[in-house]
């Protein structure tokens, strides 16, 4: 337990350094020694490994008209909102900029960039046009450390003269800079986030932008909707919902299509039926249902067809997600051994085992992360609060993500595999945060009636 | 003198920065930041709700009183919407309801709730002489208690149950649906599978003592409707329930 503590204390003394090197070598500095044996424990999540970070400038892009002002606004806000989240770029404060702003190429003098005081490494810069009802940003990033400037990025995005469509175009315009700059991870700031609010008087499931715009109610069920899943395509949302059916009542799997903007029909089966998850090629669905027996992991397709019992034993098992990378295994939350905690199994249900973790204490809401090396979880110790935490599944080393800050429970990872979506009671009720998938920048994201159970959009 | 006072001044500093860094390093490790913290000035909101009673037929008025401090914006669910600070207004809920406030403010926000228990026939309240069907059921069909995370049935549940089956066998006609209900700690997905299975052992039990399937449905709410909201164990045990009701 006490050697558990230290490496514990260690590895979270690693996480920090991550944050700030210069904090590290200070610490090492003091505390006289880094233990080695640490290192083994060095835990990557591809958030702030290099503290060199690219210095990105994002000048104001000019706008047309005074029409197009407003959007223009919204435009550079959602931007430099976007890039600052993203956490993999360093934004040079706009009091550093030239007075000169470039908005064309042919105005841009790199080395009023590159020298200080602003010392940027690239620069962002354009322009919006309002063309009748349709707005044009025409996008620029370029290297300002090559005397000449280089261009990485040059291209035009349309819509209509909206300030939701300068919102959109401005992320699509910033998952492409964060695309050229990271190497190829994929954007997220044109993803959505589902989610469960009793903002309309019943527990509903809604959708909102991943930075919290946007926020609109999608189901109007009635009853209680819980744990919606969108579907691998982004097409579907699966959801457990509370289904009266000639005087009775139960939890079922509901379906919303995204594309027609309504419910499709999904069986209806005995007894519960809840925690859908999708398997990730989009053609099987697994969740807890009681129709076979006890309340155990099924598989159907897509459609609800075709049941399928994959746990066996007197028991609650539940939460099923699947390993997103290969649909080979299933990990989910069982009390078979008593408390609710972590087993994986292949996707046929043979070869079941327990997650050994180091203390009691209930272990549920999994989420697997995109590229399927990591588990992102909520775990009540005895002693405590519940906490998230992420599990590196070959080597099975844990980091605390949250602590002493409410309850923290139903993670679920964005599609870039560095953040993560949460609900948590810190601020006194429950809300949706996301936050750097080392557990730093939480930024709450919903503000009025409860809000839980996030689920990130896989694209 | 005066530069005796200054040095110790940055003395002091430079202490109480060296012991910031290396303290606050060693405890916060791995803890998430603080969540941003609202303005000095601004006071955690406080709100609470009162009904004027908790207990109706169907068809019945309830008054709801409600008051907050501290709140910007304040609404009722369901079905009441925002209001103001503080004020009343009436409901006439159709089935059993949990009236909750949630108030938000600068300085964070606040719940409150009130649950209006609806008899589910709509009988008129019984004459004193001659209680109706709802009231023996009322005082005769009791509810079974668990402990925490588990489903199956103590002393007093099985005695409770005891009691329930024999009113079911005077009252051959009556049909309940058994809900599962369960505390708040757990997930909302491990307790819907809890809930369900605490329903099932009260059904069980009573199959056992001779009362029929076909008279007993099942129903699981998990955490979804709990009787109380408070984070204690009187709360908590008060949820961890099957509960009766009288079925159509």
């Amino acid at each position: 337990m006490a050697n558990m503590k230290a490496k514990m204390e260690s590895r979270t003394i690693i996480q920090n350094a991550m944050r700030a090197a210069i904090l590290f070598a200070a610490l090492v500095a003091v505390l006289g020694v880094a233990q080695p044996a640490a290192a083994q424990d060095w835990f990557k999540t591809g958030t702030g490994l290099g503290v060199a970070k690219a210095r990105l400038a994002v000048a104001d892009f000019g706008a047309a008209d005074a029409t197009a002002k407003p959007l223009e606004t919204t435009f550079h806000n959602v931007l430099w909102n976007d890039l600052e989240y993203s956490g993999i770029v360093e934004l040079v404060s706009p009091s550093f900029y030239p007075a000169s702003v470039p908005t064309q190429p042919g105005q841009l003098h790199p080395t009023d960039w590159s020298a200080a005081p602003a010392n940027a490494f690239m620069l962002a810069f354009g322009s919006l046009d309002i063309q009748g009802t349709s707005l044009a940003a025409n996008a620029n990033l370029f290297d300002v450390r090559s005397p000449t400037g280089a261009a990485v990025l040059q291209k035009i995005y349309r819509g209509a003269a909206t300030d939701g469509d300068a919102r959109k175009l401005a992320h699509q315009f910033a998952d492409d800079i964060i695309a050229r700059l990271s190497g190829g991870l994929p954007g997220i700031a044109s993803t959505q986030i589902a989610f469960v609010s009793n903002r309309g008087g019943n527990k509903e499931i809604w959708l909102m932008d991943y930075d919290g715009a946007n926020q609109h109610q999608l189901t109007h069920v009635g009853t209680i909707s819980l744990t919606p899943r969108w579907s691998p395509d982004d097409t579907r949302i699966a959801f457990t919902c509370f289904a009266p059916y000639q005087k009775t009542v139960s939890a079922q799997i509901c379906l919303y299509s995204t594309e027609s903007n309504r419910l499709i029909s999904f069986p209806r089966y005995k007894g519960t039926n809840s925690a859908p998850a999708w398997s990730p090629d989009g053609s099987k669905l697994s969740f807890m249902s009681s129709a076979m027996g006890d309340q155990g992991i099924v598989v159907t397709d897509g459609d609800g067809s075709h049941m399928r019992r994959l746990t066996l034993t007197k028991s609650v098992s539940t939460s099923p997600v699947w390993n997103p990378k290969t649909g080979n295994q299933i990990i989910f939350v069982s009390d078979r051994g008593g408390e609710p905690v972590l087993y994986q199994m292949n996707a046929d249900g043979s070869n079941i085992e327990r997650i050994a973790m180091p203390d009691m204490g209930y272990v549920v809401d999994p989420s697997w992360s995109p590229n399927g090396q990591l588990l992102a979880f909520a775990w009540r110790r005895p002693s405590g609060n519940f906490d998230l935490y992420i599990m590196d599944i070959v080597s099975r080393s844990l980091v605390e993500l949250t602590r002493d800050a409410g309850r923290n429970e139903r993670p679920s990872w964005a599609p870039d595999g560095r953040h993560l979506v949460f609900e948590s009671t810190r601020t006194g009720t429950r809300q949706i945060w996301t936050m750097l998938a080392d557990g730093s920048e939480p930024k709450q994201l919903t503000f009025s009636g409860l809000n839980e159970s996030p689920n990130w959009s896989p694209k | 003198m005066r530069e005796r006072s200054l040095r110790q001044v940055a003395m002091v500093c430079c202490l109480a920065g060296f012991a910031l860094l290396v303290g606050g390093c060693k405890k916060q490790v791995g803890a998430a930041p603080p969540a941003p913290t609202p303005a000095p000035a601004a006071a955690q909101p406080t709100v609470t709700i009162n009904a004027s009673t908790t207990s109706i037929n169907p068809g019945d008025a309830v008054t709801l009183t409600w008051s907050s401090t501290d709140a910007t914006d304040l609404s009722i669910a369901p079905g009441v919407g925002r209001v103001a600070p503080s004020g009343t207004t009436t409901v006439t809920p159709a089935q059993s309801t949990t009236y909750q406030a949630i108030a938000n403010g600068p300085g964070g926000s606040a719940t409150a709730s009130v649950r209006i228990t609806v008899a589910a026939a709509a009988a008129e309240a019984p004459p004193a002489a001659a209680p109706g069907m709802d009231e023996l059921f009322r005082q005769n069909v009791q509810d079974a208690y668990f402990d925490f995370n588990k489903s199956d049935l103590r002393a007093d549940a099985r005695s409770a149950l005891t009691r329930t089956a024999e009113f079911l066998r005077s009252y051959p006609q009556l049909k309940v649906s058994i809900e599962g209900h369960c505390d708040e700690r757990g997930s909302t997905e491990y307790n819907l599978g809890l809930g369900e299975r605490r329903a099932q052992a009260a059904r069980d039990f009573l199959v056992q003592l001779g009362i029929s399937t076909d008279r007993m449905t099942t129903v699981s709410y998990g955490k979804e409707q709990p009787f109380c909201t408070q984070s204690n164990e009187t709360c908590w045990q008060q949820n961890r329930r099957a509960h009766f009701v009288r079925a159509q």
